[in-house]
């Protein structure tokens, strides 16, 4: 019952998404365009939420949902032609080739592949984890989800995203940091009025 | 709901993508097209976080718990990339507008001329 209202979730998001998505490229207004795009940050975000990546779900929606598409929207205020914006350029059919090939080989290998894929007694065990990438859990769920010793269950606690984002990958989660920084300082640079 | 099928719904976001940042004129949607196709990366990676085995994994899962999250550690790194890459993008849409007064990439041709 439950993988059934998962499995129509997951097709009902999907479709929403690349319909919205196709309406983004295609729609001649560019408002409308953008308010599509949303509809694909949420649809995706809902997506992750079934994927298990709850925290990336809120983050989507925050981030994309809300930041990014309110900084696109602004950008298509301040511009004129909203209605007519979006036009074809001349390499429309080369492109829509490529993105067809492109679309066939990524199907192609996603189905061919041999995927070492997760054991189900595992299962339990990394839904947990991943559900709960920022909490902490108690003994009883971990002990449910097959973490029996003490060890085990202080190794699957300290596998957070907190934990892993300063731990393992700490080198390139300052890297990123440091770009973020200055990509918003070369934005500011890039939008400064010349006239002192 | 299986791996295969979000990485083909992925891989029709990235190519729907792929397509309008190829196809399109308008600056504005280019980077809109480029921010669908970050997003069905981004779907690529918490897919094979959740259904595929990291390295190590197969023989024992608490010795390499923190595995399974690799993908979705990656997947926030791409989110800000993206943000940093649409403030920038946008930073330069405007001064294209303000420079040209047009933000139609086939009038973008400062550099050739």
């Amino acid at each position: 019952m439950q993988s059934i209202a998962v499995d129509v979730a997951f097709w009902v998001l999907s479709a929403g998404a690349i319909a919205a998505a196709l309406g983004v490229v295609v729609v001649r207004d560019l408002f409308r365009a953008a308010l599509l795009l949303v509809v694909v940050f949420i649809a995706v975000a809902g997506l992750f939420a079934l994927l298990s990546a709850e925290f990336l779900a809120v983050v989507q929606v925050l981030i994309y949902a809300g930041a990014i598409a309110i900084l696109i929207i602004f950008a298509v205020m301040l511009t004129r032609d909203v209605q007519q914006g979006n036009l074809p350029n001349r390499a429309q059919i080369p492109a829509a080739v490529l993105a067809a090939l492109l679309l066939a080989v990524l199907v192609w290998t996603a189905f061919e592949t041999p995927w070492n894929m997760i054991g189900e007694e595992d299962r339990a065990g990394v839904d947990l984890v991943q559900v709960n990438a920022t909490n902490n859990v108690d003994e009883e769920s971990l002990a449910a989800a097959g973490f029996e010793l003490p060890e085990e269950q202080e190794a699957a606690r300290r596998a957070g995203l907190a934990d892993l984002l300063i731990g393992e990958f700490v080198l390139p989660f300052e890297a990123v940091s440091v770009l973020l920084l200055a990509a918003l300082i070369g934005a500011l640079a890039l939008v400064r009025p010349r006239t002192q | 709901m299986s791996l295969e099928n979000a990485l083909a719904v992925a891989a029709a976001l990235f190519a729907i993508g792929l397509y309008g940042a190829l196809a399109r004129r308008n600056v504005l949607v280019v980077l809109m097209s480029i921010e669908l196709m970050f997003n069905g990366v981004n779907l690529t990676l918490v897919a094979l976080a959740r259904y595929v085995a990291p390295a190590g994994l197969t023989e024992d899962l608490v010795q390499n718990i923190g595995g399974v999250l690799t993908g979705q550690v990656f997947a926030v790194f791409i989110i800000a990339v993206a943000a940093a890459e649409i403030a920038l993008g946008l930073g330069i849409v405007f001064a294209m507008y303000r420079s040209s007064g047009s933000i139609d990439l086939s009038d973008a041709t400062q550099l050739r001329n």
